[in-house]
C-alpha cells in the first residue's frame, strides 16, 4: 500500500512540475527553486512531514523535501540554541544530501567524459 | 548616396567577387542528416579527437578553412589570403581567433550570432569590390555541446527541451572570395537592421528571428526592384520549422509571397522524422555548412542559378536574458548568381 501511495504522490508532484514547465515560460531553474521554497513553506507549517508519513519516498525524493529539511533543521536548532540556530541549523539535516551531491558530481566528472 | 548603394540597405557590387572554393566540416548528427553526403568532412563523434568541445569546434573551423583553401588552390603556408573574416557563438569568439592564430593571415573577428556567415561574405565582398583585397577567407562555426552549455543548459543538466526548441548544429563552413576566377558571384549585399519583436524565450529563436529575416528580404526586394520569382531559391539561415512558417505569414502581410522556392537551412540540415531535433537546426554552423556543403554544390551543378541567402541571428546573451531583456535579432542577405 505504501508503494502505491509513494508512486501516486511522487507522480503528482512531478506532474505539477511538468505542467508548469509545459504551460508557462518558467525555466527549470524557476521550478527547482519554486518547489524548494514550497517544500520549505509546507515544512514550516508542519504539513510536509504529514505528507511524508502518508507517502514516504513519494514525498522525500522530490526537491520539495529538500526545502522541508532546510526549514526543519533550522527550527530544531532554534529550539535548542535560539535565533542563531536559523544560521547553524539550515544545513544540518541537509548536509548529507549536499555532500553526497558534491562528492558524486566530482566522481562523475573525474570518471566520465561529457557527451551530447 | 554612395555610388554602389541601392535603396536603404543594399550594396550592388560593381565587379561581383567570385566564390572560388568552399569547405564544410560537420558533426555526427549532421552527417546522418539528409545532406550528410554533401559535406566535405564529417566526424564520428562530437569531441573530434580533442580534449574539450571548444577545442573540437576550433579543429572543425580549421578543417573547413583548409578544405576551402585547397579547393581554391591556395595551398601555400601561410595562405595567400588578404583577410580572414570569421565568427562563432562562443564568448570572445574564441573559435575564430584561435583559428586565426593558426592561419597566420590578417584577421577580423565578427559576431552576428547565427547571421555571421552572411556578415562575413558581405564584408569580404565589399573589401574585394572596393579594391582593398584580392582574396578573402570567410568562416563561421558552431558546436552543439559548447553552445548549449554557454547559452542554455549543459547536457549533463538533463533539461527538457520544448517542442519549438532548435538544435544547435555542430559544423563549420568556410569559403574563399576572390576578385576573379570561376564560381558563383556575390552580386548584392543587403545588411540587416536589429529587430526586436518582444520575444523573451531563449528557446524560441525562430520566432525572434523571423521578423528580422522578413524585414531583410522585403528590403532587399524593394532596394533591388526584384520580385521573389527572380530567385530560384531564397534560403534563410536557421528559422527552422516554426520560424519558417512565421516568416511566410509575415512576408504575406507585406504582400511578398514566399512560395516553395523559400527554404530554411535549419530544416534542410536535419530530418525531423528520423532525428530528434524538434523544430530544426540553428547556430552559425547551420547556414555555413548548408551553404558551403550543399547550396554552392547545387549552384555548381546548375540546379540553382540565382540564390538569395539570408542568414539570421538571435542576438541574445545569457546576461541580457537573465536581466529580463528581449531577444533582438538580425538578418543579413547576400545575392549569389552562378
Amino acid at each position: 500500500m505504501m508503494y502505491l501511495k509513494a508512486f501516486i504522490v511522487g507522480g503528482l508532484i512531478c506532474l505539477l512540475a511538468q505542467m508548469i514547465l509545459d504551460n508557462t515560460k518558467l525555466s527549470p531553474g524557476h521550478v527547482l527553486s519554486g518547489f524548494t521554497v514550497a517544500g520549505g513553506l509546507l515544512g514550516g507549517l508542519g504539513l510536509y512531514d504529514r505528507l511524508i508519513s502518508f507517502a514516504g519516498a513519494g514525498a522525500t525524493v522530490p526537491i520539495s523535501s529538500f526545502g522541508n529539511a532546510l526549514v526543519k533543521g533550522a527550527l530544531q536548532e532554534v529550539n535548542q540554541h535560539g535565533m542563531l540556530g536559523i544560521l547553524t541549523g539550515m544545513f544540518q539535516m541537509t548536509s548529507a544530501g549536499i555532500t553526497a551531491a558534491i562528492v558524486f558530481a566530482f566522481l562523475t566528472a573525474v570518471t566520465f567524459n561529457p557527451k551530447s | 548616396m554612395a555610388k554602389k548603394r541601392l535603396g536603404m540597405q543594399t550594396v550592388q557590387l560593381e565587379q561581383p567577387p567570385v566564390i572560388i572554393g568552399a569547405g564544410s566540416a560537420a558533426g555526427p548528427m549532421e552527417a546522418e542528416g539528409p545532406l550528410g553526403l554533401d559535406f566535405d568532412q564529417t566526424y564520428p563523434d562530437l569531441t573530434i579527437g580533442q580534449q574539450s568541445f571548444e577545442k573540437a569546434e576550433r579543429q572543425m573551423m580549421i578543417d573547413a578553412c583548409n578544405l576551402a583553401l585547397k579547393k581554391a588552390n591556395l595551398t601555400q603556408k601561410p595562405p595567400q589570403i588578404d583577410y580572414f573574416l570569421a565568427g562563432d557563438l562562443l564568448n570572445q569568439i574564441i573559435t575564430s581567433s584561435f583559428s586565426g592564430l593558426q592561419l597566420a593571415v590578417p584577421f577580423l573577428g565578427l559576431y552576428g550570432a547565427c547571421s555571421t556567415f552572411c556578415e562575413g561574405i558581405s564584408i569580404g565582398s565589399m573589401l574585394i569590390d572596393g579594391g582593398f583585397a584580392d582574396k578573402v577567407l570567410c568562416a563561421a562555426s558552431s558546436h552543439n555541446a559548447a553552445a548549449e552549455r554557454q547559452y542554455r543548459y549543459p547536457t549533463e543538466y538533463g533539461s527538457q527541451r520544448r517542442p519549438y526548441a532548435q538544435w544547435t548544429v555542430t559544423g563549420a563552413g568556410a569559403l574563399v572570395l576572390a576578385s576573379s576566377g570561376q564560381g558563383p558571384r556575390v552580386t548584392h549585399v543587403t545588411t540587416g537592421k536589429v529587430v526586436d519583436m518582444g520575444i523573451k524565450d531563449p528557446f524560441d529563436q525562430g520566432a525572434a528571428m523571423a521578423p528580422a529575416a522578413v524585414d531583410t528580404i522585403v528590403t532587399h526586394l524593394k532596394d533591388t526592384g526584384r520580385k521573389v520569382d527572380y530567385y530560384d531559391l531564397i534560403v534563410t539561415g536557421d528559422l527552422a520549422r516554426f520560424g519558417h512558417e512565421m516568416a511566410i505569414r509575415m512576408a504575406g502581410q507585406q504582400n511578398v509571397v514566399l512560395d516553395e522556392r523559400y527554404k530554411d537551412c535549419g530544416m534542410l540540415v536535419f530530418d525531423p522524422e528520423r532525428q530528434d531535433v524538434h523544430s530544426g537546426g540553428s547556430g552559425c554552423g547551420c547556414s555555413a555548412i548548408v551553404t558551403a556543403g550543399h547550396l554552392l554544390k547545387q549552384m555548381a551543378q546548375g540546379k540553382v542559378k540565382k540564390l538569395l541567402l539570408v542568414a539570421t541571428g538571435a542576438l541574445l546573451s545569457p546576461t541580457t536574458f537573465q536581466q529580463g531583456d528581449n531577444i533582438p535579432a538580425i538578418a543579413h542577405a547576400v545575392a549569389l548568381e552562378a
